[in-house]
Order: C-alpha cells, then sequence, then structure tokens
C-alpha cells in the first residue's frame, strides 16, 4: 500500500473509551521510516490517549496496531521498548543527585560498565549533535540539558519510533533548532518520529506529514510544508477565527504597576527565587515577560499577586502605593485581577460550581456579596454572563469547575478576573494547552481590556503569543529580570539569547 | 486483580443515599452479631431501636442525648470543612462543664433564673479558651492539631477529677468525689414535665440552622469551604488561612464548651468525676454520618443517640455488654466510609496491571 519500504508503524480503526467520552474513534494512520510524522489537535482531541496506547500505557478497546507489517499488542511500556519505541515525555523523570550516565544506566537493562556506558553516551551525542558530558550531575544541567538526557536515553535503546509530546515548550529558540536539528539527523538515519505540539509553526519547520485528530477521530491528513499554520489551526479547530493583531506602542502614563529591585525569600524547595526584577507596566500597555520554564515565574508571580508577600513593602506599588506587604485581597482591592498558572486548584476550586468560583475573586468587586452574606442571585448571574460571553462549555453554571476541560476552565478565569474591570491584571500563561480557537478569544479579550486603559502583564513561555500581544518585553532569567525592549525593537531571535542568560555579551553565565 | 477506578461525578443520589446503605447494613451486621450471641435477632432490634422511643419520655431522652452530638458535631463538621482536624471536643466539652459548674457553685443559694445564661456563657468560654491552644500551636508553630487537641483531652478530664476529689468536694457528700448539687436557678429550665429534656435542645437546634446558614449563605462559610477544599485557592483569593484556624477551631471549641455546661447544668445537676460518655469523641462519627452538613448532622446526632438508648435498654433486657454501644457506632462508621468510598470509585475485577511511566 505505501510501495517501497514497509510502514513501521500502521494503526487501523482503533478507538479507546472512558466512562462518559469516547477519547479516540477509528483512528487510523501510517507512519513510514524516517518520517517525521505530526499529531495535532486540540486539547482533548485525543492526542495523548493515541500516544499512550502506542507506548503501551493504555490498552484499545478496539482495532488494531501493526508493527512493521505484523499485528501487535503492546502490553507494556516495556513491551514498547522491546519493539523499539521510544518516548520523550513533557515531564521529565530525571534523577537530580546521580550523573548523567547513571541515570542512563537505570534505564537500561543488563550491567553495562558506567565508564563504557559514558562512552556510549558521549558516541550517541556525537551522531546527532546531543553534546552532554555523561559524567556531570543532573541537578548542574539546564532544562534543555535535561531533555537531551531524556532523548540520548531512548536513542541508547536504538529506537525505530521515537514518541515526542511537546518537547519545546522548556526550550529557547536557540535550542528548539538545535533540537530540530537532532531530530532531521535522527529521521535521515531511519528512525520514525512521532512529534506532539500545538505550535503550529514549528510543526511546518520540521515535520513531513501531519494527522490531525478533532474529538476523537481523524478530521484530515496533510503535508504540512503544503499548508499553513492558519489553514491547520483551521482544521484542527474545524471552523475559522480570527487572529488579534495589535501595533506595538511606547509605555505612557502614570505607571500602575511599578517593580523595584523586587527579590524574593521563599525558601520553597527547587525554585529559584528572585534575585533583581524592576520594571513598570502603564495604562493601556501589554508588558510580556518571557523566558524559559523554572526562570523564577512562579516566584515572580506570587510576590506580584500577594500571594507570597515581600518583605519590602515599597519593592512592588501598584497605582502608587506600596503593596508589597499586602495579600492578595488587599490588593485586588486596589484594582489588580490575577490569573494564575494552575487552573485546578489554585485559580478554581474543582469540587466547586462555576457560580462559587465567581465568587472567589469577584466578591468584592463585582459585589457579590451583601455584608456577610453571598449574594447566590448576583453570583449566578456573573457566573452567566462569563459563560456566554467567553463562549465557556459547561453544562450548566451549576457545573463543577473540576468537570470542564482545561481550555474551558482557563476561559472561564480570564473571563472572570475580566469581567473584574481590573485597572492591572497578571496574566501567567494565558493560554497554556489551550486550542486555538479559545487562545484567540482570550487573546482578544486581553487586547480589548488594554485597548479600554487597562494595564497588562502577560508572562508566557510562548514567544509568538508575546510577540502578538506586548508593547514591551522582558527576559526572566534565573531569577534575573533583563531591561525591557519595546517589542517593534526586537525579535524572537535576540529574546532567545536572553532567555539562555546572554544578557550582556560581556556578562558570564549564571549557574 | 482487583481495581479501582475514580468515577467521573459522583452520583448525586448516592451522595445522599450513602448513609442510609449504611445504615442498613450496620442493621443487617449487627442482626447477625445478635444471632451469634444467642438472641434472637427481631427480638434484640427491638429492644435497641424501637423501644427506647415508643414512649414519649424516651423521646424526651433521645433529644436530650442528642444535644450535646449535635453542639459538638456541628462545630466539628465546620472545622472539618476546612482541613482543621479538632479531635479534642471531648476535652473542650469537660473544660466547658467545669467553667459551667464552676459559675453555678459559685451561687449555691441561686438568685435569679438568668444565672443559667452566665454559667453557659461560661461554658462557652471555657471550651473556647481550651480551644485556643492548639489553634496558638498549630498557627504559631505548625504543631499538628489532631494531635495538640486529643492530648488536651486527657488534661480536661484530669483537671475535672482534681476539682471534684479537691476544692470543689461537697463538704457534705460523705467524702464521694462530686460537688454540691446546682441550686434551682443555676440549672437549665425543664420544657417537658416529668421528663428530663431541657432548654438545651432547641438551642441545639438553633445551632445547626446558625451552622447552616453560615456554611451556605455566607462569605465567611465560604472561605472556610475553599480552605478546606483547595488551600491554594483559599491563598490565590486572599482568604488568611491562620484567621480560619482560628475561627474554627474557637468555635467548635465553643460549641463543646456549650454542650459541657448544658450536661451538668441539666440532667447531671452538679459535677462528677466523669460527665460525658465519650460525646465529644462520637460527634466526629456524627459529623461523618451528617456528610458534614448540617442537616445530615441533626438527622445523625439523633440516630447515634439511639444508639445510646439501645445500648442502656440492650444492657437492661437482653443483659448484653455495654460494649454493644461501641460496636453499633463503630459498625455505622465503619459502612459509611465504605459507602462514601464507593460513590468516588468502583471496583473493577479482573484489571490489567498498570505500569507506571519510566
Amino acid at each position: 500500500m505505501t510501495g517501497g519500504a514497509p510502514t513501521r508503524l500502521a494503526l487501523r480503526g482503533i478507538r479507546k473509551e472512558f466512562p462518559g467520552t469516547v477519547a479516540n474513534d477509528d483512528v487510523s494512520l501510517d507512519v513510514l521510516p524516517g518520517e517525521i510524522h505530526a499529531l495535532l489537535g486540540q486539547n482533548g482531541a485525543g492526542k495523548s490517549t493515541l500516544v499512550k496506547m502506542i507506548y503501551g500505557v493504555l490498552k484499545p478497546d478496539a482495532g488494531t496496531m501493526l508493527w512493521e507489517g505484523a499485528p501487535v499488542e503492546i502490553e507494556s511500556p516495556n513491551g514498547a521498548r522491546t519493539l523499539g519505541i521510544g518516548m520523550v515525555f513533557q515531564h521529565f523523570s530525571l534523577f537530580e543527585s546521580l550523573t548523567v550516565a547513571e541515570n542512563i544506566s537505570l534505564a537500561l537493562d543488563g550491567d553495562e560498565p558506567l565508564a563504557r556506558l559514558a562512552e556510549r553516551v558521549a558516541d550517541v551525542g556525537r551522531r546527532f549533535g546531543l553534546a552532554i558530558d555523561p559524567r556531570r550531575h543532573v541537578h548542574d544541567l539546564s532544562v534543555g540539558e535535561r531533555q537531551r538526557v531524556e532523548i540520548v536515553r531512548c536513542l541508547m535503546r536504538e529506537p525505530k519510533l521515537l514518541i515526542m509530546d511537546e518537547p519545546t515548550s522548556v526550550l529557547t529558540p536557540q535550542e528548539t533548532d538545535v533540537l530540530f536539528g537532532t531530530l532531521r539527523s535522527l529521521a535521515a538515519s531511519g528512525c520514525s518520529l512521532l512529534y506532539i505540539s500545538h505550535k503550529l509553526g514549528e510543526i511546518q519547520a520540521l515535520c513531513t506529514k501531519a494527522t490531525i485528530l478533532r474529538a476523537g477521530k481523524v478530521v484530515a491528513s496533510c503535508d504540512p510544508r503544503q499548508e499553513s499554520p492558519r489553514t491547520m489551526a483551521e482544521l484542527m479547530i474545524g471552523g475559522s477565527f480570527t487572529e488579534a493583531h495589535r501595533e506595538p506602542r511606547p509605555p505612557a502614563g502614570a505607571p500602575r504597576l511599578e517593580v523595584a529591585g523586587l527579590a524574593t525569600e521563599t525558601g520553597a524547595p527547587f525554585g529559584t527565587e528572585i534575585r533583581e526584577a524592576s520594571f513598570s507596566v502603564h495604562p493601556g500597555e501589554i508588558f510580556g515577560i518571557a523566558g524559559v520554564a523554572g526562570s523564577g515565574q512562579a516566584e515572580l508571580l506570587a510576590a506580584l499577586s500577594g500571594e507570597a508577600p515581600v518583605a519590602d513593602a515599597a519593592a512592588i506599588k501598584i497605582e502608587g502605593r506600596a503593596a508589597g506587604k499586602l495579600d492578595a485581597a488587599q490588593r485586588r482591592a486596589l484594582g489588580m485581577a490575577f490569573v494564575p498558572e494552575e487552573r485546578l486548584g489554585r485559580g478554581a476550586v474543582p469540587p466547586m460550581s462555576l457560580i462559587e468560583n465567581t465568587v472567589l475573586t469577584g466578591y468584592d468587586a463585582r459585589s457579590l456579596a451583601r455584608g456577610p452574606w453571598i449574594d447566590r442571585g448576583a453570583a449566578k448571574r456573573e457566573a452567566e454572563r462569563i459563560v456566554g460571553e467567553f463562549g465557556v462549555v459547561a453544562r450548566a453554571p451549576e457545573a463543577e469547575a473540576g468537570s470542564l476541560s482545561g481550555g474551558n476552565l482557563q476561559k472561564f478565569i480570564v473571563g472572570r478576573e475580566i469581567g473584574q474591570a481590573p485597572k492591572l491584571l497578571v496574566v501567567a500563561q494565558p493560554t497554556w494547552g489551550v486550542d486555538a480557537g479559545a487562545a484567540a478569544r482570550i487573546h482578544a479579550a486581553l487586547l480589548a481590556l488594554a485597548d479600554a486603559g487597562a494595564a497588562i502583564l502577560v508572562v508566557s513561555q510562548d514567544l509568538d503569543e508575546l510577540f502578538q500581544l506586548c508593547d514591551r518585553i522582558a527576559v526572566l532569567y534565573h531569577g534575573r529580570l533583563s531591561a525591557p525592549t519595546l517589542a517593534s525593537e526586537t525579535d524572537s531571535q535576540k529574546i532567545g539569547l536572553l532567555m539562555g542568560g546572554l544578557f550582556e555579551a560581556a556578562e558570564t553565565r549564571h549557574a | 486483580m482487583l481495581r479501582l477506578e475514580a468515577r467521573r461525578e459522583p452520583s448525586q443520589a448516592m451522595v445522599f443515599g450513602a448513609p442510609l446503605i449504611a445504615v442498613g447494613l450496620t442493621l443487617l451486621a449487627g442482626s447477625l452479631l445478635f444471632g451469634a450471641l444467642g438472641h434472637d435477632p427481631v427480638t434484640a432490634l427491638r429492644v435497641f431501636f424501637v423501644e427506647p422511643i415508643s414512649t414519649a419520655n424516651g423521646l424526651a431522652e433521645l433529644c436530650l442525648k442528642a444535644t450535646p452530638l449535635a453542639l459538638c458535631a456541628i462545630g466539628l463538621a465546620i472545622g472539618f470543612r476546612a482541613g482543621v482536624w479538632n479531635i479534642g471536643a471531648e476535652g473542650q466539652l469537660v473544660v466547658g462543664a467545669i467553667a459551667g459548674g464552676g459559675v453555678a457553685l459559685l451561687f449555691p443559694q441561686g438568685g435569679s433564673a438568668g444565672l443559667v445564661g452566665l454559667a453557659a456563657l461560661a461554658g462557652a468560654a471555657g471550651g473556647l479558651a481550651w480551644a485556643a491552644i492548639p489553634a496558638w500551636l498549630r498557627t504559631r508553630f505548625n504543631a499538628n492539631e489532631i494531635l495538640t487537641s486529643l492530648m488536651l483531652t486527657y488534661v480536661a478530664g484530669l483537671l475535672l477529677q482534681y476539682l471534684v476529689i479537691g476544692p470543689w468536694k461537697d463538704p457534705m457528700g460523705f467524702n464521694f468525689p462530686q460537688s454540691r448539687t446546682f441550686h434551682r436557678d443555676t440549672m437549665l429550665p425543664i420544657l417537658l414535665e416529668g421528663s428530663r429534656l431541657n432548654l438545651g435542645a432547641p438551642i441545639a437546634l438553633l445551632a445547626i440552622l446558625a451552622g447552616w446558614l453560615l456554611l451556605s449563605r455566607s462569605l465567611l462559610g465560604f472561605q472556610v469551604r475553599v480552605v478546606g477544599l483547595a488551600p491554594a485557592a483559599g491563598v490565590y483569593a486572599g482568604f488568611a488561612p491562620k484567621s480560619i484556624v482560628w475561627f474554627t477551631l474557637l468555635l467548635s471549641g465553643a460549641l463543646a464548651g456549650l454542650a459541657g455546661a448544658f450536661e451538668v447544668v441539666g440532667p447531671i445537676g452538679q459535677l462528677l468525676p466523669s460527665i460525658s460518655p465519650g460525646y465529644g469523641f462520637t460527634a466526629i462519627i456524627v459529623a461523618f454520618l451528617g456528610r458534614l452538613h448540617p442537616i445530615g448532622i441533626l438527622i445523625a446526632s439523633l440516630l447515634v443517640a439511639l444508639t445510646y438508648l439501645g445500648g442502656e435498654a440492650g444492657q437492661i433486657l437482653l443483659r448484653l455488654p455495654i460494649a454493644a454501644t461501641g460496636v453499633f457506632q463503630g459498625l455505622l462508621l465503619f459502612f459509611l466510609l465504605a459507602c462514601d468510598f464507593l460513590i468516588r470509585y468502583r471496583i473493577r475485577i479482573g484489571g490489567r496491571h498498570r505500569e507506571a511511566a519510566p
């Protein structure tokens, strides 16, 4: 059916049901040897379920899998690895206190001496451009280097199919380019790749084939090089959407948020304390903070939101008032709103209804309480308004927040905070794990809020998003914030260098 | 292989059905137990659960026993909702009894019918003060309130014993370890002539109503629930977790103290070395049996009060040991927790072994 080379992996009519949902329905696809095959889809389209079945974590309810032409049943990840299937997860599973070689040794069967293994690791690294010193300890490595260890660990078993789940979310643009070089040379050596991502630009640059899932079904397959990110996004969501656009403008007016010499001391294990951050956000401005994951974003956001007040009250000024020691509710009273990165358990209480989750932060700003009593009618109207305005798909305003999909809950939380008409909005990862349609809606709402005169701070790891939204951008690296630059005067290459810590050519890297 | 699988959303009907099923299973297991002990199960169950409440006086006794359970349980439930585990209601109840009884002993000649109100307030203040200790230890040193509140229970019990053996012993009491009997003015008025039912019962009902209003309608109750369900969301919203710890511990302590005062200025009428058959501990069962919901607690407190009455009847009529009461309460809690678990999870038989990701 495919001519010359036998198909590496073929899925035929794969179906998987979970209580209440069909995650995959009649999914068929072919992965050829040496092919970089993209798996595309919105959140909840069934990508993760599908690869979990290929990797033996889940078992399909129906359908067949053919491995190099022969039907197989993959019982476990171990079985998958024996066949020659490797997987690099979004979240790493490395022991911090061990060396690279020790970590890799743990994943391999047999008792190869560490010294010989280290040589092989270095050799594999050289062949695929994954420079890594096998004797270094993992806790010393940057996130990008840790990912290389994960990949090398898979490559040591000489896989015939490598599955990668959102590998670039932790990488700078430069590191991404290096990774793509590696993946291309891997493919050239005959290894097939199944690549999951929602960054359409990357898929276009890297992949030679794409299978698009929507609601558990294959809706299209295409050659990404023949498509535009827009056409692929439309295939994903099954409709058209308009992308928000904004002309960057310089800051004007008295700052709504002024951060001067901010340093944190949360003492959280494995955290990255803020060592120095100074910036200001002005009315009508969208200010972006870029940085790879774990650069201190969580600590900066907790200090700004009031969840972790700082010792120096004047380090954070909201509307000119020293706010460093205020808690989250007191800062809200000054006109601030905040969308945190974690939706469940922080931005929303999972077992509570959307109505009650509206009250969580809106009781004061939206007058959802009369004296000590909650005004349940007003809360319900407010929840209905948010659901309607932001197209939140929910059974009813009474639905538990935990029953919503990630994207819908994000729309709800963004809608709730914007609905309070804040003078200052701090948003973390506004479209993290959100499908293209919902992302466009959230972006449009943020732009409208800025046009109405609010100051907005966006912390994101998605550079495309920052360039699309922001007037000025600064970069966080190991707890230090770079000087802000106008978005119109920089580009993703320059920001990428800052994300890697090159604040000034003369400055040495901070470990 | 047995495998547990989380249900998507717990069935609403089962959330309310589970306590009923648990009661049914308790009766079933209880009748098997009676059978094994050589009693006719039907007769035994009737002695235990029907006869005690077949007279007006029986019903009055039921309400009398349910009063301290309900008062303690409503306070505990509000704390449990916030994830604050006060296990020491028994100790707070005892200190409340000491404080309330102490006020009553101050007025051996009576004086005004309002004195009982003073005794009740003193009881609440005593329980509150006793609960303030674990609250301070928790907020200041992050000491686990389960341990501290439980240990303070034994301190309270010994304090009471010391008082009735020592300084507060009735000089005319033939050296028995008990205080003087209280004056009529310092005792709760009887509601039903010929029974022991007193004003405490309607006050407990009011407390349950107030608890319901607090939890379901007030902003403070909302904060309590948020902090219990998702502490990080509480911090995100700006609810001070320490204030919630203080509030819930002081509230449950005051209510338990009130219950203790009501016992001594109610049915007991003096201070004795032991003034509670473990109401403060049993209230934990009541709180969970009532699903930490005020209305549920009202029903559960009556039900558990019935096990106390049934235990007494079983002792007298069937010569069953007093332990039968504890067995019934234990069975009830066991079945309730089991039913609860099965609402959230289902058991799959023949499930496949799952391997974790590497």
